[in-house]
C-alpha cells in the first residue's frame, strides 16, 4: 500500500508549517495530518480540528486496527463542502459537548476507545450519527484500495474468473 | 427481422416486463405465431455491459423508483425505500437472479389440504398439481439447461459449497449437493460453461446463467413477431365499456405519454409492479382497480422465510470465487410439522462481496462487534435460507396516492410482517445452519437478517373460486377474460423452492393456452 503524502499537502509542506496536536493528529492552519506525516489533508469549508475528530468518529465507529487511517479521511471528505459543513460542525459540536459533559475537554481529548464508543452510543439515534455511520458503509468499504486488507480480491472477470485460480482450493477441511 | 407495430394495432398480445415471466411468454407466443408488443421500463444490457463491482452494478440495474415500506419486518427500518431487491432491464430479474431452478414438490401445490388451516393464514390450494405441471418443468428445465436435470451434469462445488457440504454430512443431512442450477456446466445453447467467476447476482458477464436478456428476447424477436420497447413505463390499462382491455399508456423513453392497442394484455411487472398497475387502472366501472371483484388485488404478498446464515473459521474460505449459489441443502424442505412449523426451507450457499457484506450482514450495526466480523471476511463461509412463508391478507401492495413516483403516478408501498410459522421457520433455519458450520470448527456464527425481497409473491394469486383469488388456473383475469397475470404474482402459495422455473414453466404453459385460445376465436 502506497502512502498517500501528497493529498492536498506535500510531505516538506506540511512539516515546514506543522502544529503538534496531540497523539492521534496534526491540526494545523487549513490541514490535518498525521503526526509522521505519512497521510494529510486540506480542509476546505470544515475546521482543522472538526476534520480530525470526524476522522477519529469514524474509526471508532468502524475500527479496524489493519486499516490505516488515511482511508477513514477518504471516507469523510466528502463532508469538507460549503453545503455540509454546517450540518457537521453542528455535530461534531454536539460530540465535544457530551465528551465535555464526561468530563474530557472535547472529544479528541479521551484516550480510551470505549470512552469515545460511550458518547456515540449516546447520540446513536441522532441525525449527525446515523449520516455518518450510514455514508460510511460506502464511503469506507467500497473503496476498491480497501478490499485487499480484507482479503477480497473484487471482480475476476479480466483473469478468466475462477476455473482456474482456486475456485475450490479450500485445503484444511 | 425485428418486428414493428403501430400503436392502433388493436391485434397484438402487448406484454408488461420482460422477465422470467413476461420474457419467456413473449418469446413463447413469437414462436407459435402470435403478434407480441413487450414493454420493458429498463435499458437493454447485456454480458459485455454487466459490471462486477457491487454498487456500481446495483446503480446499473436495480430497481430504484420510488417505494415505501410498512410493517413489522426489519427491511422497512433498515431499507426504507427499498422493499426488494430486482431488476429494471431488459430480461428483468434474471439478470440478478442466482439460477437455482427447482420444482414444486406435490404436496406444496395443495397448501390448505396438506397443511390445514393455520391461524392467520390465507391459505388456498393451487387449482393446478405437480402431475398437471410435469410435462411443463420439463420444457422449463429444458430451456434454461438446468443442471442435473435432462442428462446435464451438475456444476463443480467451490470453497464455500465445500465448508457447506462437509457440516451439512456431518450433522447427518443426506440430500446435499451442487444444485439444479441454470448455470452452465458445459457449452450449451451458444453459451459458455460457467467459468468460476462469482458475480452471478450482478449479471453473469460469460452468459452461462440463463437470463431472458440474452435467450428469450433475441429469440422471440428473430421471429419477426416481436418488438420490445425499452425504457417505457406503463402507467394504466384500458378498458371499453364492455369491461374488455383494449390497450395501454406508457411513458416512453422520452416522457411522452403514448397509447398502444391491444387485443390482449399480460401483466408480468412483478409483485409489486403488476398489482400496483391494475391498481393504478382503477375507473368508473371497476372503481377498486382491474380485476379486483375479490378484493385480493395487492393481498397476500409472499417473500419467502429468508435470512443468511455465515460462520467464520480459523482458516480462509473466499466464499465469493465461483458461483454464487453453488449447493444446496434439501433435508429440511419436507413437511414435517413436529419442527413447530408447516411448510419447509432450502439451505443453499451464498456469498457477498467485502461491500454487500458490510451493508447486508447487520444493518446499522458499528462497533468492534460488527468490525471484527468484517476482519474475518475472507473466513467465512455462508448460506441462505429459503422457506415457504404464509399468505396472509394484510401483508399487501396498496398504492399512496400522495406519494407520486417520477411520472407522477401512485408509488407503491410493501406492507409486511412476519406470520409467528415464519418465525419458528427461521428460527428453526438458524439453529440449523449454525450447527452446520459449527460442525467443521466455526468459531463464531452470524444468523443475519433477511435481505429486500428477490422472491416476490403471491399479489394477484391463482384461485379455483374467483372470490378467493385475482386469476384462474391459466393466468387468466377472472373479471376480464383478455387480461393475463404472466408473473410470480399469480402464485397461490410461494413453497420452499426459488420462484424462477416456476415462473417459466406457467409462462411455456400460458403461451400455449393463449395461442390456442386465440386460434379458436375465444379471445
Amino acid at each position: 500500500m502506497t502512502k498517500h503524502e501528497n493529498r492536498g499537502l506535500s510531505r516538506r509542506q506540511l512539516l515546514s508549517h506543522s502544529i503538534a496536536a496531540g497523539a492521534a493528529f496534526m491540526v494545523g492552519a487549513g490541514f490535518v495530518a498525521a503526526p509522521d506525516a505519512a497521510w494529510a489533508t486540506e480542509v476546505v469549508a470544515l475546521q482543522p480540528e472538526t476534520m480530525a475528530t470526524l476522522v477519529q468518529m469514524a474509526r471508532d465507529i468502524y475500527p479496524h486496527d489493519h486499516v490505516p487511517t488515511e482511508f477513514y479521511v477518504i471516507a469523510v471528505k466528502g463532508y469538507d463542502t460549503a453545503e455540509t459543513a454546517a450540518e457537521i460542525e453542528a455535530g461534531v459540536a454536539a460530540l465535544n459537548g457530551a465528551a465535555q459533559g464526561m468530563g474530557h475537554a472535547n472529544y479528541l481529548a479521551m484516550g480510551w476507545e470505549r470512552d469515545r464508543v460511550d458518547v456515540l452510543r449516546g447520540m446513536e439515534q441522532s441525525a449527525f450519527f446515523q449520516k455518518i455511520r450510514g455514508g460510511l458503509v460506502t464511503g469506507l468499504y467500497n473503496q476498491k484500495a480497501v478490499w485487499p486488507l480484507f482479503g477480497y480480491e473484487g471482480e475476476s472477470f479480466s483473469k478468466g474468473g475462477y476455473i482456474d485460480r482456486g475456485f475450490n482450493d479450500i485445503a484444511w477441511l | 427481422m425485428v418486428a414493428k407495430f403501430e400503436l392502433t394495432d388493436n391485434s397484438v398480445t402487448v406484454i408488461i416486463g420482460t422477465g422470467a415471466g413476461g420474457g419467456t411468454l413473449a418469446n413463447e407466443l413469437a414462436q407459435k405465431g402470435v403478434k407480441v408488443v413487450a414493454l420493458e421500463a429498463g435499458g437493454r444490457y447485456l454480458p459485455e455491459d454487466y459490471i462486477n463491482d457491487e454498487w456500481e452494478s446495483f446503480g446499473q440495474l436495480a430497481w430504484l423508483d420510488k417505494r415505501t415500506t410498512s410493517g413489522d419486518w426489519r427491511v422497512a427500518r433498515d431499507f426504507s425505500g427499498l422493499p426488494a431487491w430486482i431488476v429494471k432491464a431488459v430480461g428483468g430479474t434474471t439478470t440478478h437472479w442466482a439460477g437455482a431452478s427447482l420444482r414444486f414438490q406435490d404436496h406444496e401445490w395443495k397448501a390448505l389440504t396438506n397443511y390445514g388451516k393455520v391461524d392467520g393464514a390465507n391459505l388456498l390450494d393451487w387449482p393446478i398439481d405437480g402431475a398437471e405441471m410435469a410435462p411443463w418443468y420439463d420444457l422449463a428445465e429444458e430451456k434454461l439447461g438446468v443442471t442435473r436435470t435432462g442428462g446435464r451434469e451438475g456444476l463443480p462445488g467451490n470453497n464455500n459449497y465445500k465448508v457447506l457440504e462437509k457440516g451439512a454430512l456431518a450433522v447427518g443431512y443426506k440430500e446435499v449437493h451442487t444444485g439444479r442450477m441454470a448455470i452452465n456446466s458445459a457449452n450449451r445453447d451458444n453459451r459458455l460453461a460457467c467459468q468460476q467467476t462469482g458475480f452471478c447476482f450482478q449479471g453473469c458477464k460469460w452468459g452461462a446463467k440463463w437470463s431472458a436478456a440474452y435467450t428469450e428476447i433475441p429469440n422471440g424477436e428473430a421471429t419477426g413477431n416481436l418488438e420490445v420497447r425499452e425504457r417505457v413505463h406503463v402507467a394504466k390499462i384500458l378498458h371499453d365499456d364492455a369491461g374488455k382491455v383494449t390497450g395501454v399508456t406508457y411513458f416512453d423513453a422520452d416522457g411522452k405519454e403514448q397509447t398502444q392497442m391491444a387485443r390482449i394484455v399480460c401483466v408480468a411487472g412483478n409483485s409489486i409492479e403488476s398489482p400496483r398497475l391494475l391498481l393504478n387502472s382503477a375507473s368508473e366501472m371497476f372503481p377498486d382497480g382491474l380485476a379486483n371483484s375479490s378484493g385480493q388485488v395487492g393481498r397476500n404478498y409472499m417473500r419467502h422465510v429468508t435470512g443468511s446464515v455465515y460462520g467464520v473459521f480459523d482458516k480462509p474460505v473466499k466464499m465469493w470465487r465461483g458461483t454464487t449459489m453453488a449447493g444446496i441443502v434439501q433435508d429440511e424442505a419436507r413437511l414435517d410439522p413436529s419442527r413447530g412449523f408447516v411448510g419447509g426451507y432450502e439451505l443453499e450457499t451464498l456469498s457477498l462481496g467485502l461491500p454487500f457484506m458490510a451493508a447486508f450482514l447487520d444493518p446499522g450495526g458499528w462497533g468492534r462487534e460488527f468490525t471484527t466480523a468484517l476482519d474475518s471476511y475472507e473466513n467465512m463461509a455462508g448460506m441462505w435460507i429459503v422457506g415457504e412463508d404464509m399468505p396472509q391478507e394484510t401483508n399487501r401492495v396498496t398504492v399512496n396516492k400522495d406519494q407520486p413516483d417520477q411520472f407522477g403516478l401512485p408509488s407503491p408501498n410493501v406492507n409486511f410482517s412476519d406470520h409467528p410459522n415464519d418465525v419458528a421457520m427461521r428460527n428453526h433455519a438458524y439453529a440449523q445452519g449454525t450447527a452446520i458450520y459449527t460442525a467443521v470448527g466455526a468459531t463464531r456464527v452470524f444468523p443475519t437478517p433477511p435481505y429486500p425481497s428477490t422472491h416476490n409473491l403471491g399479489t394477484n394469486r391463482m384461485s379455483e373460486d374467483p372470490a378467493k383469488g385475482v386469476v384462474n388456473k391459466w393466468g387468466q383475469t377472472h373479471d376480464i377474460a383478455n387480461l393475463f397475470i404472466s408473473d410470480g404474482s399469480q402464485f397461490t402459495t410461494g413453497a420452499s423452492e426459488n420462484p424462477t422455473l416456476t415462473i417459466v414453466a406457467l409462462a411455456i404453459r400460458q403461451a400455449d393456452h393463449i395461442a390456442s385460445e386465440l386460434a379458436a376465436g375465444n379471445i
